[in-house]
């Protein structure tokens, strides 16, 4: 099993590890002699700041002549026009429109580009890429940097300010940018990107520099305090934080034969992408085409908000006037809305916006009413 | 802290405290660990009997839905409203906080249950 550079800092602040995609990773930590709650993680990271560990994500560099023709290849974004310093968020595709990851594209230079990929699709997006690589001849180096680097993301309505301290620049930065900074010997890339629905930054550093960054950014904070800006947040309220945003996961929401277009992403999915100038089809879109040219999906991904407390769980069948209509992807009493939510694939014919179905948990029928996501907004 | 040694204690992780012919049944902190916050109990009603092994109820935390079985028969007398109200109790305290009581009519699976320290061995807490 593998182990984060944090690791260390996880088992000091009383972290519950668990096995996930083949490393260690908190569940929550038991601050202070108290047991773990993914609810107190949750409601801090709503009204002030977390800290989480994200090293088992994949970071995957490419850089050389091709470096941009294959990403565009493996992505249903447009890339081309993106600027050094821009961060964008893609899916990747199997042939068939399904979806094999979704990424975060850093562009570093013009032939040069950092991709941030699932944990327990690492292997299998490194296959792609080199096949990919090789099949079309191409010239790059494709470089797995994701056990020499760390990855924390910070998130949180105070994170911001608090990182102030710190630099100048990066309050500055715009949702979906990043800054290369320098902190002493160690070079940080810092970026206003997330998966909580939070504003905040994601901070990627050289593994070997991990516990002195993390001296300094933390400096003695005290998270046994209720009033500590930051606590660091486990697995659990990552989840819980990420599906009140109404974000997908892959596993959940995204898989190879779930299609791109039923996932609520279309933003990502540049689906004549070789209609431009210079542009060139990438795996899946004419699948994708297809689907779009024949109505679209079928199911397509909503939001359910339930009536009771019972929380609705992935594999639950929906259903619509009795019938089945769809399954369940993801589902959680949400504590920050204090009833349950949950994202399920259903019959855009048989049900849309504030329609009211059930949830069978195999016991019983939970009602609930279909709403728009995300289920949670930060107030701006 | 152990588990009480005045408990009986099954492998999917419930305590069971008999006292005559009555059974008090609760979540171990093992269990209560694994949920994570508990956030929804519900338990059969008063009356209802209850085979050797079988389901009482369900408990719910953030992350997942969890049987809750008893490893004795009978029917049940009395069920603790408190946990059903407030189900974090559960986290707080769960060998404080039981959820139902049964008039034993059958053993059932009890004598085959672990004694506190050979339970505590099997599933560290923490």
């Amino acid at each position: 099993m593998l182990k984060t550079p944090l690791y260390d800092f996880h088992v000091k602040n009383g972290g519950k590890m668990v096995d996930f995609a083949g490393w260690q990773m908190p569940m929550t930590y038991a601050l202070g002699g108290q047991p773990g709650s993914t609810i107190d993680e949750h409601h801090q990271v709503r009204r002030s700041g977390g800290l989480f560990d994200v090293s088992h994500m994949g970071r995957v560099r490419f850089s050389g002549r091709h470096a941009l023709k294959l990403l565009d290849r493996c992505c249903t974004r447009r890339l081309r026009d993106m600027n050094h310093g821009q961060c964008r968020y893609s899916l990747v595709c199997n042939e068939q429109g399904g979806v094999k990851d979704d990424v975060i594209v850093y562009r570093m230079d013009d032939d040069d580009f950092l991709v941030v990929v699932n944990a327990s699709n690492r292997a299998k997006l490194l296959d792609h890429f080199k096949s990919q690589m090789a099949a079309n001849n191409f010239s790059l180096k494709i470089d797995d940097q994701t056990e020499s680097t760390t990855m924390v993301a910070v998130q949180g309505p105070k994170v911001v300010d608090y990182i102030s301290q710190f630099s100048r620049e990066i309050p500055g930065l715009k949702r979906y940018t990043f800054a290369v900074k320098n902190l002493l010997i160690v070079k940080l890339i810092v970026s206003r990107t997330g998966y909580t629905g939070e504003d905040g930054v994601e901070v990627i550093l050289p593994a070997m520099m991990t516990g002195m960054a993390m001296k300094m950014i933390i400096k003695d904070m005290d998270f046994s305090k209720p009033d500590a800006i930051i606590k660091p947040a486990g697995l659990g309220a990552r989840d819980t934080l990420r599906t009140e945003a109404g974000m997908p996961l892959y596993g959940h929401e995204l898989g190879e034969d779930i299609n791109a277009l039923s996932c609520g992403v279309d933003f990502a999915i540049a689906i004549d992408k070789d209609q431009d100038e210079r542009g060139e089809p990438y795996i899946g879109m004419e699948a994708l085409k297809k689907t779009r040219d024949a109505g679209g999906p079928a199911r397509v991904l909503m939001g359910l908000k339930l009536d009771g407390k019972r929380a609705a769980r992935q594999g639950m069948k929906v259903l619509v006037a009795g019938q089945e209509a769809g399954v369940v992807t993801s589902g959680c009493p949400s504590p920050t809305l204090g009833y349950p939510i949950a994202m399920a694939f259903i019959d855009r014919a048989k049900a849309g916006e504030g329609a009211t179905v059930e949830i069978d948990n195999g016991k019983e029928r939970l009602g609930a009413t279909v709403v728009k996501m995300p289920f949670y907004k930060k107030p701006k | 802290m152990g588990s009480p040694a005045d408990c009986l204690y099954s492998s999917t992780h419930e305590w069971h405290r008999v006292q005559g012919d009555t059974l008090t049944l609760g979540i171990t902190r093992f269990a209560v660990d694994a949920l994570t916050d508990v956030t929804y109990v519900q338990i059969k009603p008063v009356g209802t009997t209850i085979a050797p092994g079988g389901g009482v109820g369900e408990v719910e935390s953030v992350k997942t839905t969890s049987d809750v079985y008893c490893a004795a028969g009978g029917t049940i007398t009395e069920v603790n409203q408190a946990v059903v109200a407030d189900p974090s109790l559960l986290n707080k305290d769960p060998f404080a906080n039981w959820l139902l009581k049964l008039k034993i009519t059958a053993r059932g699976g009890l004598d085959q249950c672990m004694k506190a320290a050979d339970y505590d061995q099997k599933n560290p807490v923490g």
